[in-house]
C-alpha cells in the first residue's frame, strides 16, 4: 500500500471537494466549446454513410453512377475500392491487437449481417450533396432469412464458456446453492426481461479525419478515450502509434457507446486517404442506433432461498441475451448478485444466441444495471412476503465482506447510505402494506434499491509543469464527458501544488499528452487524479532535491524525507517555520519551470503496487487484499394512474458513498444525471427489432423515449463522506455508474408499493401497467 | 434531401398554378412535416413553393364560429385569448402536442396534414403500402404497440395522423376551406377531409393536387365552450399520444344536451365517435353514461398482438375526460 | 447598418462554380432585389417570388451582423449556421426536430432550425449562442447554467439556454412544473434537469432578461 502517497485533504481554503463552477462553463454556456465535428479545416469534405436495407444476405451489386454524378461528389467508396487496412477486427486475433468492441468490419466483403450495415460511404464537398448522393446509391442484395433475437423459433442458443469478451466467466458457482435452495424455508423465483436500450448521446458519434502526410493522421473523435482509438487506429492502419493522433477537447455524452472505436472510425480515415482531402463524417440519429451498440436483448431468470427469518442461504442466476454472429458479449449481471448481500450459496451461468445484429455494448453500468433490477426486485418481493421492512431485510443481509471473493472491503458505508436516504425521504412514513396510499387519481408508491459498483483496474499517467511564476499546466490525455474532468483535475492540481485554481490550466483530450483511461467503468476520476497527485509529488521531490543541495536554502542539508510542502511551500515536516517557497526557490536559481510526470493506478494495481496494465483490465479486479466498490441507495416516490396505466417519478433521494468526492457540484450532477439515465430504463425506454426483419422500427429520439424535464422531480443527493486509503491516491471511487445501479428497480419497487402488482418487464410502460390489472 | 428549387410567392393563385404545372413540387409553410418526411427520403419534391406570405391568417369569431387561418402557428392557436375561453380543446390539443419549438415553427395547415410515426412507414427500408402501394404491411404482425384499432385494414393499421390538434377538431364539427388551382373554395369537414386506408392507404385525405388549406372553421357552440382534450404518452411530454380524447359536453341540470366525442391515438384517422355521442346525448352526466359511451367507442376495435391495451385504454382515456370536464364547472 | 454586410469565406461552399443559380444565370436579379443593408417585407416579397435553384447568395441577419453565403435551397438553418457560418455553438443532435439541440431564436420566438431552410429566414433577425452574451458580459440565462450546473456535457446546452431565455420571455417559467413542461422541447441526455429548472428559476426571479 502506497499510504504515503495517499493525498491528504488540504486545510481551510483548499479546492478539492468544493463546489466549484465548471471550469469549462463558459466555453459550453457562449458555444465556444469545440466538439468532434467542429473543427474547420482547410479542403473539408464530408462523408456520409450509406446503409444496408436488409440484415442478412450478400451484396450482389452496386450501382454507383447516378450517385457519382451528382455535382460535388468526389467518392463513392464500396467494398470494392474502399484502400485497405493491414488489420481488420474480422479475426480474432485482430480484434484483440485493435481492441475492437465487434469482430467484423463492414466494407470488407460483400456480406450483410445486420440491417444498418454501412455499405457505402460517399465524400462530397457539402453535407447535402453527400446526404442526397447516398440514397442514389443502388444496392442489389441476396437477402436471406435473418435472426432477429434470442427469442427467435430459429435462434440457437449456447454456452458460451466466458462473455464480455473473455473478461467474465460464462459460470460462476460457490458453495451448492442446488442445496442449499431445496432445503431453504422460502423460495422465490422470477423472471425479468429487459428491452434493449440505446445510449443516445446528445452528440452523434464523429469523427474528423485528417492526413497531414501520407503517413500521419489527425483524427477529431467523439470518443471517451483517445489512446483506445490511437491503438486502433494505429493497428488497423499498420503506423507506429505516434503517427496517429487523436484529439476529443469536448464531447457531447458517451455513456458507454463512445468507449471503443466502432467501424465508422476507421472507415472514415480510409476515406480521407482515398480522397487526400480531410473528411467529416457525423452519424445520423437513425444511424446511431446501429453504429456505437446498445445494451442487449435479454431475460434473467433470478432463484433466491431463504429462512424464514429472512436470512438468504441461495441465489442462482441465469441470464440469456442476444449477441452479434462473431461476439460473445453480455454484460455482467450476476457480478452485483454475487456480492450484494451475504450468502453462502451462489451460482451463475450466461446464454447466448446469435442474431443478426451489431455487437452490443457496455452501457451506463454494464451489468450492475440489470443485475441489479433483479436482485433488487427479488429482495423487495422477500420483504413482502415476510413481512419485513425493505430496509431492514437488506440490514439482516448485509454483507461485512465480499461474499463473492472472502475479502474484506476496502470501505464500505452502505448503513449510512440507507440511514441518511431514509431520514431525507421520510422512509419511515411509509404504510407497510401496498396499493394502499392514494393522493386523487393516483396510486402513490415508495420503493428502495441498493446500489453498488466496483473500482476497476486501471492506471493512468500525468504532466504537471510549475511555472516559477506561480502557475502550471497541467495535462493527461483525458476525456471529458460532462462528467467534470476538467474541473476536477483543476482542483486536485492546485491543491497539490498549492496553487489557486485560476493558476492551473488543465489539458485533456489529446495522445499527444501523457496517457490516460478511457472515462469508462467509472475509472477517470480516481485514476486521472491519482496521476496528477501523483506529478505533482515528482514535482516537490526534484524541488526538494534542489533546495537541500543549495547553500541559500534554509532547507540546505537537510534530509529529503524530513521535507514536506505546504501550500506551495517546502518546509520542514518538524519545524514548519523553516522553509521557503517554491517559487522563491526557483527564481533564485533561475529555474523558470519544472515538470514532473506521475503515474496513478486505480484499484487492485494501487493496492498491490503493480504497474495495472492494459488500463480497463477489469479482470484483475481481484488481485489485491481488498474488495473495492462504492455503494448506495436509492429512494423513489411514484405516482401511478391506475386507469390510464402511466407512472411518474414525483420524489427522489440518492445517498452514496464512494470515497472523496472531489466536487460536491459536479458530483450531484453526475448522480442526478445517473438516475435520470436510470428512470428512463424503469418507465421508457425500449428499441423495437422487428421479428422478421431484425430491423429497429423505432430509430428516432421522437420514438426512443429518453426522460424530458417534465419528467423529472426536484431530486435529492447527499454523499456519506469515506475515507478510502486501499483505492489510490486520491481516495476516489468514482460514481458515473453506481447513479444508474439500482434506479430500475427502486422505480418498479415504488410501483409494487402503489399498486400490489409487480412488473418485472423493463420499461414499465402504460400498457404493462394496465396489462397487470393494477385498476381492478 | 434532394436538390429542390425553391421560391415564394405572395398569391394563392400563384402557389397553386406552379403545382398544376409540376406535379412533383410540394408547398412549405412551417416546414417541420415537410423537410422531416425529406431529409427521410420518404418523400422528394422538385420545388417547394413557401406560402408564409399567402394571407391565410387570423384567429377570429365569425358568424360562423371560430375561423383560424391555416398559416396562422400553433403556438399563437394555442394561446389565443378567444380559443382558450371559447374553445379550450383546440388550446390544449395544440399545446399539448409537440415542443414549444416546434409549435412556434408549424402551421394549423400543414399540422392537419401530418404524416403518421408507424416506423415501417418512416423508415424506407421496410415495405409499406402508404408508402410504396402494394409492397405489405409488415405492421399487421410486427412492432404494432402504437398503431390505430379503428378504422384499420389489412393494408394498413397506421393512425395516419398522428397530431393532437385533427382530434379536438374532428369532435367539435371544423370545417377546412380549402382553394384550389383555378382560385375555386370549397368547404369540407374535417371528419370528411380524412380517408380510411381500405385498399388504397396511400391517400390520406380529400385534398386535390394544388389544392391549399386555407381556413379551419370551428362552430361556435355550447359543447365547445365546455370541452377538453386529455392525452396520454409514455412520457410527460414532448411525445406522440398513445391514446387522447377530446370531448365537449353540454350538461344542464345533469343531463347532457349534446356532446362530442373524439379519439386520437387510436383510429388510422383522427376518430370521431358518434356512438359516444349518441349514448351521451340525452343521458345523465355519470360514471355508467360515460362508461357507456366509452364501450360504445371503442366497439369496432381490432387491435393486433401488441396494441390490444389501446382499448381498454382509449375507454378510460374517454371516461376521464368525460369525468374531468363535468367536474370543472 | 450598410457596413455590417460582408462576404464569408466559402468555408464548406460547393466547389464547384458550374452549377451557380438559376439566379446568376439569369442575371443576378436576386443580388439586385437583395441590395444591402436589407429587405423589407414588401421587397423581400417581390424578390423572392423568383425561383432559386442551385447554389445562390443568400443573406441571413445572424447576431446583428447581416453575412453572405452561397448556398443550396436545400441547406437548412442548422447547417448553414454549422457548416457555412462557422457558428457551430448551434448543435445538431438528430436533425430531425426531436431533440431541440439546435434551438436558435428567430425574431425572438425559439424555433427547430434543422426544420427550416436558410433560405427562408432571410430578412430575420437570427439569434445564436454565440450572441447571446455582451461582449464578456455572460447573459443571465448563461451565468446562471453555469452556477446551478445546468449541464454536463454541454452538447444540448445552447439550445437549452435559447429556449431559457424565450420560456422567460415567452411567460412560460412562473412555476417549476410550468418550467419543466415548457423546457421539454430540448432533450438532455446527461439529466441535468432538476439544474436547468433552478437556473431558469433563477433568472425568473430576477426579472428575465431579453435576449
Amino acid at each position: 500500500m502506497n499510504e504515503p502517497n495517499f493525498f491528504e485533504s488540504p486545510g481551510a481554503g483548499g479546492s478539492v471537494g468544493q463546489p466549484l463552477d465548471r471550469v469549462d462553463g463558459h466555453d459550453k454556456v457562449t458555444g465556444k466549446a469545440r466538439y468532434s465535428a467542429e473543427f474547420p479545416l482547410p479542403g473539408l469534405t464530408y462523408g456520409v454513410l450509406r446503409t444496408s436495407e436488409i440484415a442478412k444476405g450478400k451484396i450482389t451489386s452496386i450501382d454507383t453512377t447516378a450517385a457519382t454524378k451528382e455535382p460535388g461528389v468526389i467518392a463513392v467508396l464500396t467494398h470494392l475500392n474502399l484502400p485497405k487496412l493491414a488489420q481488420t477486427p474480422n479475426t480474432p486475433e485482430g480484434k484483440k491487437a485493435i481492441g475492437a468492441p465487434m469482430g467484423f468490419l463492414p466494407l470488407t466483403s460483400d456480406e450483410i449481417h445486420y440491417a444498418g450495415q454501412p455499405v457505402a460511404l460517399i465524400v462530397a464537398d457539402t453535407f447535402e450533396r453527400a446526404t442526397h448522393a447516398a440514397s442514389l446509391v443502388r444496392v442489389q442484395y441476396q437477402a436471406a432469412q435473418p435472426i432477429a433475437s434470442f427469442l427467435d423459433a430459429k435462434a440457437e442458443i449456447f454456452d458460451p464458456l466466458k462473455v464480455q469478451d473473455g473478461k467474465t466467466p460464462g459460470h460462476t458457482r460457490r458453495g451448492d446453492p442446488q442445496a442449499a435452495l431445496a432445503a431453504s424455508a422460502v423460495k422465490l423465483k422470477a423472471t425479468y426481461n429487459h428491452a434493449i436500450n440505446h445510449h443516445n448521446p446528445m452528440e452523434p458519434g464523429a469523427t474528423t479525419a485528417h492526413w497531414e502526410a501520407a503517413d500521419r493522421l489527425t483524427v477529431y473523435e467523439s470518443t471517451q478515450g483517445v489512446t483506445r482509438t490511437q491503438t486502433a487506429l494505429s493497428q488497423m492502419l499498420g503506423l507506429p502509434r505516434e503517427q496517429v493522433r487523436v484529439v476529443t477537447k469536448y464531447i457531447g455524452g458517451g455513456f458507454g457507446c463512445k468507449g471503443s472505436c466502432w467501424p465508422h472510425t476507421p472507415l472514415t480515415v480510409q476515406a480521407a486517404k482515398a480522397v487526400g482531402r480531410p473528411v467529416k463524417l457525423v452519424l445520423t440519429r437513425p444511424q446511431m442506433f446501429t453504429s456505437m451498440g446498445h445494451r442487449e436483448d435479454q431475460t434473467q431468470t433470478l432463484t433466491l432461498g431463504a429462512t424464514k427469518e429472512g436470512k438468504l442461504t441461495a441465489l442462482i442466476h441465469e441470464k440469456t441475451s442476444t449477441t452479434s454472429p462473431w461476439d460473445n458479449y453480455a454484460e455482467p449481471n450476476s457480478r452485483i448478485i454475487n456480492l450484494l448481500y451475504e450468502c453462502p450459496n451462489f451460482e451463475a451461468k450466461y446464454e447466448l444466441a446469435r442474431a443478426n445484429v451489431m455487437t452490443s455494448t457496455f452501457t451506463r453500468a454494464p451489468g450492475e444495471a440489470p443485475g441489479s433490477f433483479a436482485i433488487e426486485c427479488l429482495m423487495d418481493d422477500l420483504a413482502y412476503q415476510l413481512g419485513i421492512d425493505p430496509i431492514q431485510l437488506r440490514l439482516l443481509n448485509y454483507a461485512e465482506k465480499d461474499p463473492s471473493t472472502g475479502k474484506p472491503w476496502s470501505s464500505k458505508s452502505l448503513k449510512q447510505c440507507y440511514a441518511r436516504g431514509a431520514e431525507l425521504f421520510g422512509w419511515s412514513k411509509r404504510n407497510p402494506k401496498n396499493g394502499l396510499t392514494r393522493d386523487g387519481r393516483h396510486l402513490v408508491g415508495l420503493g428502495m434499491a441498493t446500489a453498488s459498483y466496483p473500482v476497476h483496474n486501471s492506471q493512468g499517467t500525468a504532466r504537471v509543469r510549475l511555472y516559477a511564476d506561480g502557475h502550471a499546466v497541467v495535462q493527461s490525455g483525458a476525456t471529458d464527458l460532462g462528467t467534470g474532468t476538467y474541473t476536477v483535475m483543476t482542483q486536485v492540481a492546485a491543491d497539490s501544488l498549492g496553487l489557486p485554481v485560476d493558476k492551473i490550466r488543465f489539458e485533456l483530450g489529446d495522445t499527444r499528452l501523457p496517457t490516460a483511461p478511457n472515462s469508462g467503468g467509472s475509472v477517470a476520476a480516481g485514476t486521472v487524479s491519482s496521476s496528477i497527485y501523483m506529478a505533482a509529488q515528482d514535482v516537490w521531490q526534484k524541488l526538494t532535491k534542489l533546495a537541500i543541495q543549495d547553500k541559500r536554502s534554509p532547507l540546505f542539508r537537510a534530509k529529503p524525507e524530513d521535507v514536506i510542502n505546504e501550500k506551495g511551500r517546502l518546509v520542514l515536516r518538524k519545524d514548519k517555520a523553516k522553509g521557503e517557497d517554491f517559487a522563491v526557490l526557483m527564481k533564485r536559481i533561475e529555474l523558470t519551470d519544472i515538470e514532473g510526470t506521475g503515474n496513478g493506478k486505480y484499484g487492485a494495481g494501487y493496492e498491490s503496487g503493480m504497474a495495472a496494465s492494459p488500463a480497463d483490465s477489469g479482470h484483475k479486479d481481484d488481485t489485491a487484499g481488498h474488495s473495492m466498490h462504492s455503494f448506495g441507495a436509492h429512494f423513489c416516490e411514484v405516482r401511478v394512474d391506475p386507469e390510464l396505466g402511466t407512472v411518474r417519478v414525483s420524489r427522489w433521494v440518492s445517498v452514496h458513498a464512494a470515497g472523496r468526492i472531489l466536487n460536491a457540484k459536479t458530483a450531484r450532477s453526475q448522480i442526478i444525471g445517473g438516475s435520470i439515465f436510470g428512470i428512463g430504463n424503469a418507465l421508457m425506454e425500449a428499441t423495437h427489432r422487428d421479428d422478421t426483419f431484425a430491423r429497429y422500427t423505432n430509430a428516432t429520439l421522437a420514438d426512443y423515449h429518453i426522460p424530458v424535464n417534465a419528467d423529472i422531480p426536484e431530486m435529492t443527493v447527499e454523499f456519506i463522506e469515506e475515507h478510502d486509503p486501499y483505492i489510490n491516491a486520491m481516495g476516489v471511487k468514482g460514481i458515473g455508474e453506481i447513479s444508474m445501479v439500482g434506479v430500475a428497480a427502486a422505480v418498479a419497487n415504488a410501483v409494487f408499493h402503489a399498486t400490489g402488482k409487480r412488473v418485472r418487464d423493463l420499461p414499465i410502460t402504460p400498457d404493462k401497467i394496465l396489462s397487470a390489472g393494477v385498476a381492478s | 434531401m434532394n436538390n429542390f428549387a425553391y421560391q415564394q410567392v405572395g398569391k394563392a393563385k400563384d402557389a397553386t398554378a406552379i403545382l398544376r404545372e409540376d406535379k412533383q413540387a410540394a408547398f412549405i409553410a412551417g416546414g417541420t412535416t415537410l423537410l422531416d418526411l425529406m431529409k427521410t427520403n420518404i418523400e422528394q419534391h422538385s420545388q417547394l413553393v413557401d406560402i408564409n406570405l399567402l394571407p391565410f391568417k387570423g384567429i377570429e369569431q365569425t358568424s360562423d364560429g371560430l375561423r383560424i387561418g391555416a398559416l396562422e402557428r400553433m403556438s399563437d392557436v394555442g394561446e389565443n385569448r378567444l380559443v382558450l375561453e371559447q374553445y379550450p380543446a383546440i388550446s390544449e390539443s395544440l399545446l399539448l402536442a409537440a415542443s414549444p419549438q416546434l409549435r412556434n415553427m408549424a402551421s394549423i395547415g400543414g399540422n392537419l396534414l401530418q404524416r403518421t410515426r408507424c416506423g415501417y412507414f418512416r423508415d424506407v427500408a421496410f415495405p409499406c403500402n402508404k408508402r410504396e402501394p402494394g409492397s405489405g404491411c409488415p405492421a399487421q404482425k410486427g412492432d404494432n404497440r402504437n398503431l390505430a384499432i379503428l378504422g384499420v385494414s389489412d393494408s394498413c393499421i397506421a393512425n395516419s395522423n398522428p397530431g393532437d390538434l385533427a382530434v379536438a377538431l374532428v369532435a367539435l364539427d371544423a370545417v377546412l376551406t380549402l382553394e384550389n388551382a383555378k382560385g375555386k373554395q370549397r368547404r369540407v369537414p374535417l371528419t370528411n377531409f380524412y380517408l380510411l386506408p381500405g385498399n388504397t392507404p396511400h391517400k390520406e385525405t380529400v385534398l386535390e393536387p394544388g389544392e391549399l388549406i386555407v381556413a379551419v372553421t370551428v362552430p361556435t357552440a355550447a359543447h365547445a365552450r365546455r370541452s377538453m382534450y386529455l392525452k396520454v404518452r409514455e412520457r410527460t411530454s414532448y411525445a406522440y399520444a398513445l391514446a387522447s380524447a377530446a370531448v365537449g359536453l353540454d350538461v344542464q341540470g345533469g343531463q347532457i344536451r349534446s356532446a362530442r366525442v373524439a379519439l386520437g391515438g387510436v383510429g388510422a384517422q383522427p376518430w370521431r365517435s358518434l356512438e359516444a355521442e349518441k349514448i351521451l346525448t340525452g343521458a345523465p352526466a355519470t360514471e355508467a353514461t360515460f362508461r357507456a359511451a366509452a364501450a360504445a367507442a371503442l366497439q369496432g376495435a381490432q387491435p393486433r398482438e401488441h396494441n390490444g391495451y389501446k382499448v381498454e385504454l382509449a375507454k378510460n382515456t374517454l371516461v376521464r375526460a368525460l369525468f374531468d370536464l363535468t367536474a370543472k364547472v | 447598418m450598410t457596413n455590417d454586410s460582408f462576404t464569408d469565406q466559402p468555408g464548406a461552399a460547393p466547389d464547384d462554380g458550374s452549377r451557380r443559380s438559376f439566379m446568376k444565370q439569369a442575371g443576378g436579379i436576386l443580388g439586385l432585389a437583395l441590395t444591402p443593408p436589407f429587405v423589407s417585407q414588401a421587397e423581400r416579397l417581390t424578390a423572392l417570388s423568383r425561383k432559386v435553384q442551385g447554389v445562390s447568395e443568400m443573406r441571413l441577419k445572424v447576431n446583428g451582423t447581416v453575412r453572405v453565403i452561397n448556398a443550396e435551397p436545400r441547406v437548412t438553418l442548422l447547417d448553414a449556421l454549422r457548416e457555412y457560418l462557422d457558428l457551430t455553438g448551434s448543435k445538431k443532435g438528430c436533425d430531425l426536430g426531436q431533440c431541440g439541440a439546435c434551438t436558435v431564436l428567430v425574431d425572438g420566438r425559439r424555433i427547430n432550425s434543422c426544420l427550416t431552410l436558410a433560405v427562408m429566414n432571410q430578412g430575420r433577425e437570427i439569434t445564436t449562442i454565440e450572441g447571446l452574451a455582451k461582449g464578456d458580459d455572460l447573459h443571465p440565462m448563461q451565468a446562471a447554467f453555469v452556477k446551478h450546473d445546468g449541464f454536463q456535457c454541454g452538447y444540448c446546452t445552447p439550445g437549452q439556454i435559447l429556449s431559457g431565455v424565450a420560456c422567460v420571455n415567452e411567460g412560460h417559467a412562473t412555476s417549476d412544473a410550468q418550467t419543466r413542461e415548457w423546457m421539454s422541447g430540448n432533450l438532455c441526455r446527461c439529466g441535468a434537469y432538476p439544474n436547468i429548472v433552478a437556473a431558469v428559476r433563477e433568472v425568473q426571479q430576477k426579472g428575465g432578461g431579453k435576449a
